[in-house]
């Protein structure tokens, strides 16, 4: 991945995190990491973005807003899940209103370990991230469609709006 | 007068790291009313305690909120220690006060950043960020975790702090203190912060009292509530006044917070400087029988835990009453009224955390 077509900018949100995971990922674009310097921006508009950072555990209530984010993205996109809620619900695994991980919802392309994760694996991830950005814009160019892992159970709109 | 319109605000905001929603009603540009609603980060940790044993259970007291989780983790533990009449150390109470005051820099300093951030001024939130990550370190190299602690346990705490690194952790304050005083100067004299922040969202003192404002929401409306002066861990034995802004509005609780850090300073270089030699912790057996309200002040406020055990290894009840839900009714009394292109600021000024919130 020597090589990057453009500046990748990301867009993150907080699914039920702690906040542990979260002011880790702001942690990383402050001077101490910069990673602003390599032209990565957060984002708020899904439009703008090409990475989506998710923290924390998918529940009922906001299963809806991760899928809307995620729609709204422009291909090529890529989803990493940041921290051990995101991945698998972590030490709330058992809580009545935990569903699990971030890919019931949506396709992940890179788990960040973590309770909190440490900036510097956060950065690693999305490093691997770009390099996986890299592929699939390629791909698109290229015309061959990249298979995508399925998520578990796609999500519905609840009933009582947004 | 125009008709009213109603403007959703969140859950994905690009001011709000976490996901709060806002519905503002608003008359052209003013908001009348904000109805908000919440739900999207609860977890349902408390029911935990059925299936985590009493001694463990602390770490997810911890993971209430990733800002203030060793506040979190020392007021479990306390409560704990009421119930079971455990007496801790004289060095872990104030390893205790050491920490808790390290969590209050390293949140008003990331506080003082993203409001910055939300006024739009990059370099100073860039700045505090740089600066909190020296507290970070301190925290990092005393207990191991930069965000998550894990330090805490029931009967006392997990790790010692060697004189040497007392001695580097007072010289580090020092240096900080010095470089604190160019960023604070921008919060509280700088012409435009000034003239964004007064009279925007003003809390009136007896408003702030009846809605049951906490912490520097509550401070900066010149209600002097501060829980550190009940003196638990080893306030008590530590010399500080409250700081109190009378003026109400989101200037006042920026000040409050920015001249917090000094008081912060002020309490771990006392502790530094007072902390008795010992053990750090005591055996804890048996499982806790009774219930306790323990409180305590967090960088937002006035933090409850309530424990109820009934002698065996599991908790029967665990309930925690967090500063930002209780400072939910005052902002949307300080919403009212105030412009739309304000809200940002309003809302970040009481220093939301949601991931406390709804626990």
């Amino acid at each position: 991945m020597a090589y990057l077509q453009k500046s990748p900018w990301l867009i993150h949100y907080d699914a039920s995190s702690c906040n542990g995971c979260d002011i880790e990922i702001l942690a990383c674009l402050t001077p101490m990491y910069d990673v602003e310097r390599f032209g990565i921006i957060n984002t708020g508009n899904p439009k703008h973005a090409d990475i989506f950072v998710v923290t924390g555990s998918v529940n009922e209530r906001n299963k809806y807003v991760i899928k809307n984010i995620y729609d709204q993205m422009p291909d090529p996109k890529v989803v990493v899940a940041v921290g051990v809620c995101a991945t698998s619900g972590g030490v709330f695994r058992e809580c009545y209103n935990v569903s699990g991980g971030v890919d019931m919802i949506i396709p992940v392309d890179v788990y960040v370990p973590g309770c909190a994760a440490r900036p510097e694996s956060i950065i690693d991830g999305i490093v691997k991230a770009l390099g996986i950005l890299e592929e699939k814009r390629t791909a698109a160019v290229m015309g061959v469609t990249r298979e995508q892992p399925a998520p578990a159970a796609p999500a519905e709109k609840p009933a009582g709006g947004a | 007068m125009g008709k009213q319109i109603t403007v959703p605000f969140g859950p994905q905001h690009p001011v709000l790291p976490e996901p709060i929603h806002l519905d503002l009603v608003l008359e052209d540009e003013t908001v009348v009313d904000a109805i908000p609603s919440i739900g999207y980060v609860h977890r349902g940790l408390e029911k935990l305690v059925e299936k985590r044993e009493y001694p463990e259970y602390i770490y997810v007291a911890e993971r209430i909120c990733g800002i203030c989780s060793y506040i979190h983790s020392n007021t479990y533990a306390e409560c704990i220690e009421q119930i079971m009449h455990i007496e801790i150390p004289e060095r872990a109470q104030y390893l205790r006060t050491i920490w808790s005051e390290y969590s209050r820099l390293h949140s008003h300093l990331l506080w003082l950043g993203l409001f910055a951030d939300g006024m739009g001024f990059e370099s100073v939130f860039m700045n505090a960020w740089r600066l909190r990550e020296h507290i970070l370190d301190d925290m990092e190299a005393t207990t191991g975790g930069r965000v998550i602690q894990g330090v805490c346990k029931v009967g006392g705490v997990r790790k010692d702090i060697a004189p040497e690194k007392l001695d580097e952790m007072l010289k580090g304050l020092k240096n900080l203190e010095h470089e604190l005083h160019d960023l604070t100067d921008v919060f509280l004299n700088d012409a435009s912060v000034i003239h964004r922040l007064k009279g925007a969202g003003v809390l009136k003192t007896e408003d702030a009292y009846y809605l049951g404002a906490v912490g520097p929401t509550a401070r900066g409306s010149g209600v002097p509530i501060d829980i550190r002066q009940t003196g638990y861990a080893a306030y008590g034995k530590i010399n500080f006044k409250p700081v109190v802004e009378s003026s109400g509005d989101s200037y006042a609780r920026c000040a409050v917070r920015a001249k917090e850090l000094y008081t912060s300073i002020d309490i771990i270089e006392q502790c530094i400087k007072k902390i008795p030699e010992g053990p750090v912790d005591v055996k804890v057996t048996g499982a806790p029988d009774g219930e306790f309200f323990a409180r305590a002040e967090q960088p937002r406020g006035e933090v409850v835990h309530y424990i109820k055990g009934n002698g065996k290894k599991n908790l029967v009840r665990h309930r925690v009453r967090t500063p930002t839900f209780t400072n939910i009714p005052p902002l949307v009394t300080l919403l009212k009224g105030c412009q739309l292109a304000d809200v940002p600021i309003v809302v970040l000024s009481i220093d939301p955390c949601i991931g406390c919130a709804e626990r």
